[in-house]
């Protein structure tokens, strides 16, 4: 009892310490990094929109004064402008803007603001040093152009401060039904919007598909799975096995899962597995995860309980490490667990047996890659002693050959 | 340069029996055709009525034949040539089996003419046709695409041009439509499907271990605190060179399609990009490109050597060759693993040389929303730009990147792209061609500086600010944003780049258009100002290709984004991922918020840049439905994309 407790918290602890940073990613340690946080939200929108900005009186001096100068806008003066000569900090403010960060220089920023009128700018009054600047962004892009209409420019189109008023409710309706029939409409409605996003896909992969030459007998081995559906829901097939030519099938399994995304790179499972050996035909339920850990790890875990109630676990994890474009190096680990011991499988409780793989692929296409390499597997524990019982060696090295693919 | 792409060849050879299964396993170099150059237009059809035969056919790229969708028979699509002030009545012929449509990417129809199945119209059936019937209130330069599926991929799209009733400020003596586009092999469905089940399938530009212990891109700590937030930053566009060839008005980069000019010209160019996911990063080595237009509307004339177009954007650039010689227009995937090519050129039959593909960005720290980390002890994270860091001899492409010329020596016209990127020439024993960079112009230098936000930040006391504490996924951050596997991340800091050039483009070395640099011509229509604003947060997952707007695709959500008719609002675009996105509205122009008050640029569709930020505001005075959406068509094939309802006051709700 105490074993089954313990495996079950190791397999758990696992599962919660990969699946956990799925869900928000923090950056902390990551040297050489300062950033400001956005100390509060900006307040994006100023009380405005009244429609008595002298826009429309600025705007003629504006134009003439933009057309003569056409040709070069990045040639122009700003000398017009008192106090904005410092084109460097214009830039400067538009980051500020829209990071709205709490920025110690910007003290210095409202001081070569100084020159703008301020008088007839909502948005900008009541805008004191260090604060966030909504309405500051309006001459942010001005850099480079006329400045010399800038108090006329200021006040009018896309430089003025947004309103706050309340969006509308969405129509219930659907325009295009007045034009046309509406059951023609809501095919036409469905079929949109099954083809932006609501398609369902499939794969079918096997990660491991190899011949293993090993002391005494060779063997094969394969580990794949399949899956369709859409990007959330997934019906997955899972098979794993191995065997000795002339011996036939040593383990084989499989599973059917229904997966569901709970993040951004986690699947959680659960289902049945039915192994057809070693030993009697047995069924399992099962439930476990599957994802991208950080660094690039591919993980899978899970907890299967057979239908005599032994308890068993497993945990896999894989690294790609490209070494060219072309050429990748797989190490893989695989760890089996049991709860108890099961000798009908000749299976020890706790870590019960262990593989260790390298594996070094060459991908013709991304789907098709031969690879070779050698692969350690080693059965521990009372695991082993049933193995040596049986006069089998608890531990296999064998070099392998095989082919990943997918279609 | 002829070296490291045959040692690449040799290596990818002798590594693998059976490389014709490869990916970018094209025709050997000696099996490239190389063409004389096309100097074909494109067919033009135009007057009162119009009639448009969509169809499925074979294009050929490069000498090799390609299924695809065209209209009328051709790839593009037939240049629609309208004036300003008539009617035209556009008959649809769908001879397809499956449903399609079109919809005319910029202009102001009324909205059952606006061509969004399920949104505008219930789509064009196949084997029927639909007559679109509308006045044109507008000039200038635009296109039209398929709404539907994937069909745009496959060659769905052509110009439009339309004169101005009036007399067009432009003055020019000659123009060519430049549409720009990325063709596969793979089936649309195909790529979509690599995308969905295996995030990073097509980058071959990925760092590599070899790439680390040879000094290349970032550093092992770096690679370690990326890899802590599982976050590739080489994961710059979603599909690239290996998996398509990049066109230039239907031709592949070794067809060598030409526009012809008389040295002394001033030739317009008007630059369209119909691609499916591909950023294109412009210039003509040699030429300054002197921009007069963007998205179908005038602006100030702006001079620069370089732009950056994002799909569904246009840009107007007059150049003015004075010499009797070819230029190339290089149109270069913003990931750097292939380029669109063409040549200007005074007669037919001539090539110039052709730069080689510059270095591959790096995303930062700031294209994941973390702000400006550039400068004072940042060194070391903004890794985008260092030069001489080596080339990765496995790093694939497509074929264009066997164009660039082995001799140099032509030098000046070329050289002033090469600067940075250009890595593969360090190999060669460049250093004899010093004198050749004498060509280059430095005097644009100091231009540049002034639309650099990030080298300004001087005056920013970088000692308060507190890294422990930011998170890459802080909803509070986003309280709007549907919590969910979609969300990979919020970005904490998302800065307004409008005053960059586009991820990639900050240090080439020359002056690279942005956002700032546009002013409109006219005075904006409506100079009000918006009575609200809303924020509309760009979000996704790479690891599952999941795009969405506010955390929700368009296959969770009915509600449509709602509008009074006639009242303006400011929308703040919040891009909480490390891609950029061109937003594109449907039925509307708006007006970027970048500082030019009343004669702020008006656009259609928009950049926002990884991790940024960009503000416009609207009229909304289209009554109806209208689709707002990502234009990578993946993005919004994955869900990236609303409704926009507009209503007239009282009716709504």
């Amino acid at each position: 009892m105490i074993r089954l407790a313990a495996a079950l918290a190791a397999t758990t602890a696992l599962a919660a310490l990969v699946a956990a940073p799925a869900q928000g990613q923090s950056m902390q340690g990551m040297p050489g990094m300062s950033m400001p946080m956005p100390a509060k939200k900006p307040a994006p929108k100023k009380p405005t929109a009244t429609k008595k900005f002298p826009a429309k009186k600025a705007a003629p001096a504006k134009r003439s004064s933009t057309r003569t100068s056409a040709t070069k806008p990045g040639d122009q003066s700003m000398s017009d402008m008192p106090g904005m000569s410092a084109t460097p900090a214009q830039p400067a403010m538009t980051g500020m803007d829209h990071g709205a960060m709490t920025m110690p220089a910007a003290p210095a920023q409202s001081g070569t603001m100084e020159g703008m009128d301020h008088g007839s700018m909502p948005g900008m009054q009541s805008q004191t040093g260090a604060s966030s600047m909504p309405g500051m962004d309006m001459p942010a892009g001005q850099a480079g152009h006329d400045m010399s209409a800038m108090s006329g420019m200021a006040q009018t189109g896309t430089n003025l401060p947004a309103g706050t008023a309340p969006a509308p409710q969405p129509p219930i309706d659907h325009y295009a039904e007045k034009l046309f029939p509406a059951h023609d409409m809501a095919a036409a409605r469905r079929d949109m919007m099954r083809e932006q996003g609501g398609q369902t896909n499939y794969q079918v992969m096997f990660n491991l598909a190899e011949f293993q030459a090993r002391k005494g007998r060779d063997g094969y081995r394969w580990d794949g799975e399949a899956w369709i559906g859409g990007d959330i829901n997934r019906l997955w097939l899972k098979s794993e096995g191995e065997g000795a030519f002339r011996q036939g099938v040593e383990a084989a399994e499989i599973q059917a899962l229904y997966s569901r995304a709970i993040g951004p790179y986690f699947n959680l499972q659960g289902g049945v597995r039915h192994d057809f050996k070693p030993g009697r035909p047995t069924t399992y339920a099962t439930v476990g995860f599957e994802g991208l850990a950080p660094y690039w790890f591919e993980v899978e875990g899970a907890l299967f309980l057979s239908d005599k109630g032994d308890l068993l676990g497993r945990l896999e994890g894989y690294y790609d490490q490209r070494i060219t474009q072309r050429v990748v190096l797989q190490p893989r680990v695989e760890f089996n667990l049991a709860a108890q011991d099961v000798r009908e499988t000749r299976t020890g409780a706790g870590l019960s047996s262990a593989e260790l793989g390298l594996r070094l692929r060459y991908e013709i296409t991304r789907q098709f890659a031969p690879y070779i390499g050698v692969s350690y597997s080693a059965k521990t524990g009372q695991t082993a002693r049933y193995a040596r019982a049986d006069g089998e060696d608890p531990t296999v090295t064998s070099f392998v050959a095989g082919v990943r693919l997918w279609f | 340069m002829q070296h490291p792409y045959s040692r690449r060849q040799f290596i990818r050879g002798s590594a693998v029996v059976g490389g014709s299964l490869a990916l970018s396993s094209y025709f050997p170099a000696w099996a490239q055709p190389v063409s004389a150059g096309i100097t074909t237009p494109l067919p033009t059809v135009s007057g009162n009525d119009i009639t448009l035969r969509i169809a499925r056919q074979t294009m050929m790229i490069d000498g090799r034949s390609s299924p695809a969708i065209g209209i009328n028979g051709t790839v593009p699509a037939p240049l629609i040539r309208l004036r300003e002030g008539q009617n035209v009545r556009l008959n649809v012929v769908n001879d397809l089996a499956e449903d399609s449509s079109i919809h005319w990417h910029g202009l102001l129809v009324p909205p059952q003419f606006d061509g969004v199945p399920g949104v505008s119209f219930p789509g064009i059936k196949g084997r029927s046709s639909y007559l679109y019937e509308f006045p044109v209130r507008q000039n200038g330069t635009y296109w039209y695409h398929s709404h539907s599926g994937l069909q745009e991929q496959l060659g769905h799209y052509g110009p439009i041009v339309i004169d101005p009733a009036g007399e067009d400020p432009v003055k020019y003596d000659r123009e060519h439509v430049i549409v720009l586009s990325d063709h596969s092999q793979i089936s649309p469905e195909g790529i979509f499907r690599r995308m969905k089940v295996d995030p990073g399938h097509f980058n071959f530009q990925r760092q590599t271990l070899a790439g680390l212990l040879a000094g290349r891109d970032q550093t092992q700590k770096e690679r370690f605190d990326w890899g802590k937030m599982r976050m590739d930053p080489t994961d710059v566009s979603d599909a690239t060179g290996p998996a398509y060839t990049y066109l230039v008005n239907g031709h592949g980069p070794f067809d060598n399609w030409t526009a012809l000019f008389t040295p002394g010209q001033r030739v317009r160019l008007r630059v369209i990009n119909a691609s499916a996911m591909t950023t294109f990063n412009v210039r003509i080595p040699g030429l300054r490109l002197t921009i007069v237009q963007a998205d179908g509307q005038n602006v100030m004339p702006v001079e620069v050597e370089e732009f950056q177009i994002g799909v569904a954007e246009t840009y107007d650039a007059i150049v003015t060759p004075m010499e009797d010689k070819a230029f190339t227009l290089v149109g270069e995937a913003v990931d750097r693993s292939g380029m669109a090519r063409a040549t200007l050129a005074p007669r037919a039959g001539m090539a110039a040389e052709v730069p080689p593909l510059r270095k591959r960005p790096i995303a930062t720290m700031k294209d994941m929303g973390m702000g400006d980390m550039s400068m004072g002890g940042m060194q070391g994270m903004d890794m985008s730009g260092g030069a001489m860091r080596g080339v990765d001899l496995t790093a694939e492409k497509n074929p264009s990147a066997k164009l660039a010329s082995t001799a140099m020596a032509a030098g000046a016209a070329a050289m002033p792209g090469m600067d940075h990127g250009a890595m593969p020439m360090d190999h060669s024993g460049m250093t004899a061609d010093g004198g050749a960079m004498a060509g280059v112009d430095h005097g644009t230098m100091p231009a540049q500086s002034g639309s650099m936000p990030g080298m300004d930040h001087g005056s920013m006391d970088m000692g308060s600010m507190d890294m422990g504490s930011m998170k890459m996924r802080d909803f509070s951050k986003a309280p709007q944003v549907k919590k969910g596997p979609g969300v990979q991340t919020i970005s904490p800091m998302p800065m307004d780049r409008t005053g960059e050039p586009g991820q990639g483009l900050e240090d080439v070395g020359h002056k690279v258009l942005t956002y700032r640099d546009l002013m409109a011509l006219e005075r904006n229509p409506d100079v009000r100002a918006p009575s609200r604003s809303i924020d509309i947060h760009l979000t996704g997952n790479m690891e599952r290709f999941m795009w969405s707007f506010d955390g929700e695709k368009m296959s969770d959500v009915h509600e449509p984004i709602p509008f009074i008719e006639g009242e303006r609002v400011r929308v703040n675009l919040i891009n909480d991922s490390m891609m950029g996105h061109p937003i594109h509205i449907h039925g509307h122009f708006f007006e970027l918020v970048t500082g030019h008050g009343d004669r702020a640029p008006r656009k259609h569709t928009v950049i926002v840049q990884p991790g940024g930020k960009v503000t416009w505001d609207f009229t909304a005075d289209a009554v109806g439905d209208w689709a707002f959406h990502c234009h990578l068509l993946y993005h919004m094939h994955a869900g990236m994309m609303r409704v926009v309802s507009v209503r007239p006051k009282g009716e709504a709700a």
